[in-house]
């Protein structure tokens, strides 16, 4: 793996009214690295998030991205720096068709056949070949997600935020999401946030586990199951890996 | 439906357009021309509203300021191009400046919309207050409630005066020029991010577009469009009165939009076309309140027809249709049988 960080994020917290929802969080990414993020629920990951991607502006601390300080930047701004991110809940051109939307996110980065080229490569990635002329508002849920997905691997960004990918799904459409988060990996650094321990096991090569808004913990999975602050987190449970599976 | 048929129907337009003053009287003539224009207007909004998601309620303000434009241009020098370039510009910028502290001060949809409908009451009520000789521009008097009268006209590059047939031509060819000009607009990078914008503002932002700037960009050309369709008003009665700033105005103009099919461009122009002659034909027996039908109207579509006349009827051909086709698909898979 490369040593070169690419996103840091330093004494980072946001406030809602007197609420800490991130409080002083200090977080380092390296290039190539695929980072889960766990934690209870209102734990602060989506804010986290939404933070990195410039939703939210933080109250305090700041974040750099490839060198730019991107704290305070609109949403736009830090997509343009190449962050790309995939919403909890899917948010697509629900009116449009798959390739429409497709067409949408490489277009940004690419221009002519290019573009045309990477929508073709991006729709048998995600295997919606056949559903390119189908409105995203028609598809399953599962298959929402996939191309939220492909939005991200039309995009080309340096890094992808997913949260939560597989929410919502069976287990084979899991194990085909896996698949295509490997490929996003590929050409991205990647940070995913997922409930799913069984998920995050078969992904995971590090992990950042949040409680009320800070960092308790960072390791390899085996290192933040074993540890006791994470434990705890999880609400007495004996074996943080049986939380949020099935 | 196929390019082919599009640039049929596109003929038959312009050559229907070619027979029409021959076969209708002269005082039909006028009302189409009217009509026509009209539908530039809501073309206008079909554009903001249909394809750009973008609520506006006063629509009217920018078809009032092309008008007022025009007049003040032409009178101060002379009834040509400048003056319709100003008429195009002027509603341009001032939609421009509205737009950039709306759309960069993150107003919410339904707030532009009350925005928008405030604006064109206050230029309303603006207007309304200039009746005193001291309110003129260069030599133009704005003349409060009476208007201006007596505007000058345009002539064809030639010279020779445009006759009232002629502004018919002149109003359906600019019909068909701006419509164009959005639909292909439209098939630009630009503008597809201007319809996404529509579908899913956030996921835009996210994929790395402007949406502040697409917006602003979409509300100025709204404003221009309705701008040039104020020009030929002003062309075509030689009058501007503040009456088309005023809320019967803007509320029309949202009625043939919805009437017609808000998310397409030619049913917005179809439904204002319709609606117009429907308003002249009621006004002329006098038998029933005319506001009052065209609040059954509006109801009507709302409840039963939300989507609007023209994606009702392409829906019932293309089912039509769609069973000959699918019957031509199965046949071509099978080229044995």
């Amino acid at each position: 793996m490369n040593s070169e960080v690419i996103l840091e994020a330093k004494g980072l917290g946001i406030n809602f009214g007197g609420v800490h929802a991130i409080k002083e969080v200090d977080f380092k990414l390296r290039k190539g690295e695929l980072r889960c993020l766990i934690g209870p629920n209102g734990a602060g990951k989506t804010t986290f998030f939404r933070l990195l991607s410039g939703q939210h502006e933080p109250t305090r601390g700041e974040i750099t991205f490839l060198g730019h300080k991107i704290s305070g930047m609109l949403p736009y701004q830090v997509a343009r720096l190449g962050i790309g991110v995939k919403t909890q809940v899917p948010s697509l051109f629900e009116g449009l068709t798959v390739y429409e939307n497709l067409e949408l996110a490489a277009n940004r980065v690419s221009t002519g056949k290019q573009v045309e080229r990477d929508i073709e490569d991006v729709l048998q990635r995600i295997g919606l070949q056949d559903a390119r002329n189908v409105k995203t508002a028609d598809l399953s849920h599962g298959q929402r997600q996939w191309v939220e997905l492909g939005l991200i691997l039309a995009s080309k960004p340096a890094l992808a935020l997913l949260d939560e990918p597989a929410a919502g799904m069976t287990h084979a459409e899991a194990l085909k999401t896996i698949e295509i988060i490997k490929q996003i990996t590929v050409n991205s650094s990647v940070v995913v946030v997922e409930h799913d321990m069984d998920f995050i096991k078969q992904i995971g090569e590090n992990v950042t586990v949040f409680d009320r808004g800070e960092v308790i913990a960072e390791g390899t999975f085996q290192e933040v199951a074993a540890n006791p602050h994470v434990r705890e987190a999880y609400l007495g449970r004996k074996d943080v890996s049986d939380a949020g599976s099935h | 439906m196929s390019s082919t048929y599009k640039l049929l129907i596109l003929g038959a337009v312009i050559v229907a357009t070619y027979f029409v003053p021959s076969i209708i009287e002269v005082f039909a003539v006028l009302n189409f021309t009217v009509y026509i224009i009209m539908g530039m207007l809501a073309l206008s909004l079909a554009f903001v509203w249909g394809m750009g998601g973008i609520m506006v309620l006063g629509q009217s303000a920018f078809f009032g300021l092309g008008a007022y434009a025009y007049a003040i241009g032409a009178l101060n020098f002379g009834a040509g191009w400048e003056a319709v370039a100003v008429s195009i510009i002027v509603p341009a910028i001032f939609a421009a400046l509205l737009g950039y502290f709306m759309f960069y001060g993150r107003i919410s949809d339904i707030y532009v919309g009350v925005i928008t409908l405030a604006v064109t009451l206050i230029l309303f009520n603006l207007i309304n207050s200039t009746s005193g000789p001291q309110y003129k521009i260069g030599s133009a008097r704005i003349g409060g409630y009476n208007g201006i009268t007596s505007i000058p006209t345009l002539d064809w590059p030639n010279g020779s005066m445009i006759d009232i047939n002629g502004m018919f031509y002149l109003s359906v060819g600019l019909l068909i020029a701006v419509y164009l000009m959005v639909k292909f607009y439209l098939t630009t990078k630009y503008g597809k991010v201007t319809i996404a914008i529509r579908e899913n503002e956030h996921r835009a932002e996210l994929l790395g577009y402007n949406v502040s700037l697409n917006k602003l960009i979409t509300f100025s050309i709204g404003g221009a469009i309705a701008g040039l369709a104020g020009c030929m008003f002003a062309n075509w009665g030689a009058f501007v009165s503040p009456t088309l700033f005023s809320l019967v105005q803007s509320a029309q103009i949202i009625i043939w939009v919805i009437v017609g099919g808000r998310g397409t461009l030619v049913g917005p122009i179809l439904g204002c076309i319709a609606i117009q002659w429907m308003v002249t034909q009621l006004g002329t027996q006098q038998t029933v309140n005319v506001s009052f039908v065209l609040g059954i109207l509006l109801t009507i579509f709302v409840l039963l027809v939300p989507a609007g006349l023209a994606p009702l009827i392409a829906g019932t051909i293309r089912k039509a249709f769609g069973r000959v086709t699918k019957k031509g698909s199965a046949l071509a898979k099978e080229p044995n049988s």
